[in-house]
């Protein structure tokens, strides 16, 4: 699979990378070499196997709905780089970036 | 030219579970800020969700009670993107097994009845809620949502009108309320919708380029914003201009959609497999256990309301819109009183009265029973109909029976003819024109002299009995 410069700067822009220019000219044929390289996998039949997302057989881990304590409020903002009223302070975002 | 619209609607609603989706904190997202979190909800490196059974048991009847088709083996996978609300840097969600697909939700259009078709249902995590400060310089950010279970509820773009959209969500809201897995509070954020609406040439069979509408705070604004919307894409593909793909915020204060401006990169969420939670398997005999948890639904108590109780189609409507308003109604029922009398009650005169007082179900001050009572005691002619609702009102303030007021008050209504005998007579002797007027054909006369009657009774004498008793000793004179 050919990685262009385009796939990783779009690529390092979801993660939020910097990524300067000549990082990506660099990591697009590396990105292609490891890519191409694993494409070997494509070649193993896989007839009647089924996905395996998971190494365990096991379904169904479920807990019942009972509340437990929670972390004491400053505890819980402790690593925050900034609080306020109980509340992270972060950069001004857009609205209507999230998702859910 | 001729515009049909396309409706779709996107809606999520909150689970009603004591606990978090994943975690063990409390799902309180009014609490104090930042108090119902821990390691899990915060993402903190390391720390592992573990499903909770209640969430994925009330994701489960809601599918099953929109008609859905369940996937009995599902999972969950990652959405991918970064905002403030979301401490993972991740959503967990489900991506290509939803536990329910290919569901419907039937309205009522114009006295025909029309299926809505559900895409799909599936369970996710909620985000975190973020306030930007009123300068712009930043935002902050409370986690106790983050985490709260949420079922997302996609329909299919078979929508057809505003009006349709708001039916579609009032019966879904009712559903959702019957089933108990929500108090779908749209005000409070436990059901939020969003809507793609375009519109198409009618006869098209393509859609045309969408708006995404957001920030719609209840069912009116539903309406009032897509109403919006069809006016101002007409516009466009009436000056041959372009109806651009964007997300638009409706606007309360004017009453329009405003472009986002968001710079719209096209969604990219890289879906994979959770790799912390393992796959669910629901068996035939769990999902026949959630299935006989699900009580009658509206749309069936309103078709036995119609046919066995014989009430109107608009009573049976407005009775099982609410499945508290339908349960009162069903206990005054079960106290004995006449279907469509205490039909009357319940939508005139209980819900008026809760309306206007700002009151639940819960806080009703007239008990189902007492209410029966008061039905019983107009059946039977102790009291009328009219002194019926002075007695309604003083139950209403007191919360006594009716059988207390109107011994109280003594209202007791006057059937003894012993007693009204000599009342009439002396009415009659002291109207003699009235009487004349009544003998000579005027039957209107004969309302006045029951008025006399009902004067010298205050009111307490049966109208009915007096009326009858008038014109036999009248005739006999």
């Amino acid at each position: 699979m050919k990685i262009t410069a385009e796939t990783v700067s779009h690529v390092a822009r979801l993660a939020r990378l910097a990524m300067p220019p000549e990082d990506l000219r660099q990591l697009a044929p590396q990105l292609s070499d490891i890519l191409e390289y694993a494409e070997q996998l494509q070649q193993v039949q896989l007839d009647g196997v089924e996905p395996t997302s998971h190494p365990f057989h096991e379904v169904n881990v479920l807990r019942d709905d009972v509340v437990r304590p929670s972390l004491p409020r400053d505890l819980a903002l402790a690593n925050a780089p900034e609080a306020e009223a109980g509340q992270v302070r972060v950069p001004a975002v857009l609205e209507g970036g999230g998702g859910a | 030219m001729n515009y049909e619209t396309v409706i779709g609607l996107e809606v999520h609603v909150e689970l009603k579970t004591a606990s978090k989706i994943f975690c063990g904190c409390k799902n309180n997202s009014k609490s104090e800020p930042n108090t119902n979190v821990c390691p899990v909800c915060m993402g903190h490196p390391g720390a592992l969700p573990v499903l909770n059974k209640n969430a994925l048991e009330l994701g489960l009847r809601a599918a099953l009670a929109l008609n859905c088709q369940i996937n009995q083996h599902s999972k969950f996978d990652r959405k991918n993107y970064f905002y403030p609300d979301s401490p993972k840097g991740y959503q967990i969600s489900q991506f290509d097994k939803p536990i329910g697909e290919h569901g419907y939700i039937e309205i009522e259009v114009g006295g025909e009845r029309k299926r809505i078709g559900i895409t799909r249902l599936h369970l996710e995590e909620d985000a975190g809620k973020s306030t930007h400060a009123a300068d712009g310089s930043h935002t902050l950010v409370d986690f106790n949502r983050t985490g709260v279970p949420l079922i997302e509820i996609v329909s299919e773009p078979d929508i057809r009108s505003p009006e349709e959209a708001r039916l579609y969500l009032e019966a879904l809201k009712s559903i959702m309320e019957y089933c108990d897995v929500s108090d779908c509070r749209m005000e409070e954020g436990s059901l939020r919708c969003d809507a793609n609406i375009s519109l198409r040439p009618v006869g098209s069979t393509t859609f045309g380029n969408k708006a995404e509408l957001k920030n719609m705070n209840s069912f009116r604004n539903v309406q009032r914003g897509l109403e919006y919307e069809v006016e101002r894409q007409r516009e466009l593909y009436e000056a041959g201009e372009p109806v651009v793909q964007e997300t638009r915020r409706f606007d309360e204060a004017t009453q329009t959609t405003i472009s986002m401006r968001s710079k719209e990169e096209a969604h990219d969420y890289r879906y994979f497999p959770e790799p912390d939670l393992v796959d669910l398997d629901i068996d035939d005999a769990w999902l026949a256990q959630i299935r006989a948890s699900i009580p009658e639904l509206p749309a069936a108590k309103r078709r036995r309301y119609e046919e066995e109780l014989g009430l109107p189609a608009y009573d049976a409507g407005v009775l099982t819109a609410d499945p508290k308003t339908a349960a009162y109604y069903e206990q005054v029922l079960a106290a004995g009183a006449d279907a469509k009398a205490a039909s009357n009650w319940v939508m005139s005169d209980i819900l008026g009265a809760l309306n206007s007082e700002g009151k639940t179900f819960a806080e009703c001050p007239i008990t189902p029973e007492n209410l029966a009572g008061l039905i019983g005691e107009i059946a039977s002619g102790k009291i009328s109909s009219k002194q019926g609702r002075e007695v309604f009102k003083a139950m209403w303030e007191t919360g006594k029976s009716a059988a207390a007021i109107i011994k109280e008050q003594g209202m007791e209504q006057i059937s003894d003819v012993a007693v009204l005998g000599p009342i009439l007579d002396e009415v009659i002797a002291h109207n003699e024109k009235s009487v004349a007027d009544y003998k000579g054909g005027k039957d209107r006369a004969l309302a006045a002299l029951v008025g006399q009657v009902m004067k010298a009774t205050k009111g307490k004498a049966n109208p009915a009995l007096v009326n009858q008793l008038l014109i036999e000793k009248i005739n006999a004179l």
